[in-house]
């Protein structure tokens, strides 16, 4: 009985303080609101440069946090990564470990106000070598940004049709918000253009259905015909087949490639499934608990996996054509989201803990070059790789007495 | 319609599981099992349709090993582990259980068989009521079927929960304090309370992490060497599968389309179907060149199946005879049970021949007539 007494305590919140944090909350993102409601902002504020021209996007030390009303909950922590252009990242993890907080930030498609990014850059090509950075952006600048040049593809197709709206009206919508000079002719030829496109024969006849009559992977087709339908740079999947059957699966895959390669833009794939993530990515990201632990080419991360996370991320799960006795399972769960440790997030389920001799008791593992390609956090290659820098997460009390 | 089901030959369809109820090894023998639901019309609530979702199963389970059950979705895996339930009524077929027929039995006699078949179910998080602390979830079962006196019960639920990973302060806790993996840990405990001999898991890891996946999965094979249980593993998931069963079914519109032992089907898989399923399947590792037999267009709709064989409308060695005969379930090599026309004998082949050939000559006096 005694363990669970403990654990109770150590997740109460008295009246008292639950109004102290929510007050303190209401008063921080109200100001972070205004900022970003204001639309006359200067430009100079939030346009930048790329580090590299060739990138589409740049993550910076992003930090998305949610100020809940039991406390800072930091679904994102310092997150830093590239896409470069025509090229497909994979961003790997478990549920829960901030892969779809990082892409929602980069569309600012958050759950406002609790949900803010406090920190960091996000950096957007937009060509001629200027970029957005996006955490500052206006909401009505990122407005014609969404859609246009950075667009989604959601888990799941049912939900993210409107049942009541033909598939036809739903493309068209995209392009005429974006093309406001296109006739309404020219609007229908590009939908049905677009619907070919994604390998639905009989345009015509899909065009004046609605979203029910149609398959799982059909339906997955029409979103991606949408997402695609005014030339992204940058597509984000959502997990875009995990409500899929495996043949089903095959399919969308291959036509995500081949569309990719067509229209000239990169992928930022967002799933758990090892498999499909090494038969598309070029880059992988390996997340946990909000934080970067494993950045690489693909060749890297499957064939050297250097973080014990993403060693035992690769052992549980069961490979067709290779028999095992038992699975591995990771011991332990993830840390508790709102009250995170110092030291290295993955310390209490590591397996690998001597071989840090002690270093992962101290404060969490910098990024560690191990190759020109492959970064990796954790202390078992401090000393035989180069140390690129600590994550640095905002101080939320600095952000709330503030500049202001 | 009636075309078609005049070519069924369900003398054929069963072949190879004739009498295999009486070997008391085999805990499950499931023959020729059918379960359509009607469609009804609008008005009279007529019949006017049947989805056929379940056309002609048959398998067999051995006593503590398990049988894998895969397919896409909507080929009716989970429609026949219902019916093998009697969650659901048959229309057609027997299912035999430790010898008995399961559908012949009165509502008494099926509640004492009741806790021997228990079902652990695919979502966690809507399978348990929320209103009730995990003790009394274990506890209700083993009360209703008297399972151990009242006064054990207590210590009995603490045991099984020990056992399924649970500690004991977690009985006064409600579902929802718990996370997936942990409450399918309960379901697991829930099922396993009742002292079954046969699980069937209805997708029991799909709702879940991949970490937490293995967890479970561990799980279900220690219980499995420790309880010496038999399970009906119901996934979409190949390579969890092949990983936990002994045995795999593949299951294509309502139709089990191969049967046999995990080595032989991964290794050497006979049907077309099975074929491009197999090579769907992800490989982690990024050097790895799919050979990819990628299948063309959707699942047909079970209420209108297409004539003949089912899968012929996207099957790449389609022949004539597919189109208008459905295929024998049949004994290719010994217990390794496929439905397709590419290994049909010299003589079932010219018995198939006659069969095209008259629909043909058929077909042709019909426009003959339109015309």
């Amino acid at each position: 009985m005694s363990a669970s007494k403990k654990k109770k305590d150590a997740n109460y919140i008295s009246g008292k303080e639950s109004r102290a944090i929510s007050k303190f909350n209401r008063k921080l993102t109200k100001r972070l609101e205004k900022d970003r409601a204001d639309a006359n902002k200067d430009p100079a504020l939030y346009t930048t440069r790329m580090r590299d021209p060739n990138n589409v996007v740049e993550f910076d030390n992003v930090c998305t946090y949610f100020f809940t009303d039991i406390g800072t909950v930091k679904a994102v922590d310092g997150v830093s990564f590239d896409i470069p252009k025509c090229s497909t990242v994979g961003v790997v993890g478990e549920s829960g470990c901030g892969k779809s907080v990082t892409s929602l930030s980069l569309m600012q498609l958050l759950q406002r106000p609790q949900g803010q990014t406090a920190g960091g850059e996000i950096r957007f090509n937009i060509g001629n070598g200027e970029a957005l950075n996006i955490v500052n952006t206006p909401t009505a600048k990122m407005q014609e940004i969404r859609g246009n040049h950075i667009s989604m593809i959601f888990q799941e197709p049912m939900t993210s049709l409107n049942p009541v709206f033909r598939i036809g009206a739903q493309i068209d919508e995209v392009i005429k918000l974006h093309n406001p000079d296109m006739s309404k002719d020219d609007v229908k030829k590009r939908t049905l253009e677009m619907i070919e496109l994604v390998g639905i024969a009989d345009g015509e006849s899909i065009y004046k259905r609605y979203p029910h009559e149609l398959s799982g992977g059909m339906r997955q087709r029409i979103m991606i015909a949408i997402a695609l339908a005014c030339s992204p740079g940058l597509i984000i999947a959502d997990e875009p087949t995990t409500a899929l059957d495996v043949t089903i699966q095959a399919q969308i895959l291959d036509l995500l490639r081949d569309l990719k390669d067509k229209i000239n833009s990169s992928i930022m794939l967002i799933t758990h499934d090892l498999g499909v993530v090494a038969s598309m990515a070029d880059y992988v990201v390996v997340m946990y608990a909000g934080r970067v632990v494993e950045k690489g080419t693909a060749e890297d991360i499957f064939h050297h996996p250097c973080h014990p996370y993403t060693i035992g991320l690769m052992r549980s799960k069961p490979v067709v054509g290779k028999k095992v006795d038992s699975l591995y399972n990771i011991p332990g769960s993830v840390p508790n989201p709102v009250d995170m440790p110092n030291y290295c997030y993955f310390r209490d389920r590591c397996e690998m803990r001597d071989e840090c001799k002690g270093m992962c008791d101290g404060k969490y593992p910098p990024e560690i070059k191990i190759n020109d390609t492959h970064v990796v956090s954790c202390y078992r290659f401090f000393e035989t790789g180069e140390v690129l820098g600590y994550p640095k997460p905002v101080d939320v009390e600095e952000l709330y007495h503030g500049k202001k | 319609m009636a075309k078609n089901e005049n070519i069924v030959h369900d003398e054929y369809v069963a072949h190879g599981f004739k009498d295999a109820e009486k070997n008391p090894e085999n805990l499950l023998v499931v023959k020729n099992l059918y379960k359509y639901f009607p469609i009804k019309s609008q008005f009279f609530k007529r019949t006017i349709g049947n989805v056929k979702a379940v056309d002609g199963v048959s398998f067999k389970i051995k006593r503590g090993t398990t049988m894998g059950l895969v397919g896409e979705s909507g080929c009716g895996k989970s429609t026949v582990g219902r019916t093998i339930l009697r969650l659901e009524q048959k229309t057609k077929g027997e299912v035999f259980f430790n010898g008995t027929e399961i559908f012949s039995l009165s509502k008494s006699e099926l509640r004492k068989m009741r806790p021997k078949i228990q079902i652990i179910f695919q979502d966690p998080y809507s399978s348990l009521s929320p209103r009730l602390p995990i003790g009394e979830i274990i506890a209700e079962g083993v009360k209703e079927h008297k399972i151990v006196p009242a006064d054990e019960v207590d210590d009995y639920v603490t045991r099984i929960m020990h056992a399924c990973g649970l500690q004991e302060y977690h009985k006064d806790r409600y579902p929802h304090e718990f996370s997936g993996g942990q409450r399918q840990r309960i379901c697991i405990a829930r099922a396993l309370a009742l002292n079954p001999d046969f699980i069937l898991c209805d997708e029991p890891v799909s709702a879940l992490d991949v970490s937490i996946q293995a967890q479970v999965i561990n799980l279900l094979r220690d219980l499995q060497k420790q309880f010496n249980l038999t399970y009906l593993f119901i996934s979409h998931d190949l390579s969890v599968v092949e990983h936990i069963s002994d045995t795999v079914g593949v299951m294509y519109l309502g139709n089990l389309v191969e049967y046999s032992d995990t080595d032989k089907v991964f290794a050497k898989p006979l049907h077309p179907y099975t074929k491009a399923l197999f090579s769907a399947i992800p490989v982690p590792d990024p050097d790895y060149k799919m050979d990819r037999i990628i299948l063309e267009g959707s699942i047909p709709s079970p209420s209108n199946p297409p004539s003949g064989c089912k899968f012929h409308t996207r099957c790449k060695e389609c022949m004539e005879v597919c189109k208008y005969c459905q295929p024998d379930f049949m004994e290719v090599e010994p217990d390794h049970f496929c439905a397709c026309h590419l290994y049909n004998s010299a003589e079932r082949n010219a018995e198939f021949a006659a069969i095209v050939k008259e629909e043909k000559a058929k077909e042709a006096a019909q426009k003959a007539e339109e015309k």
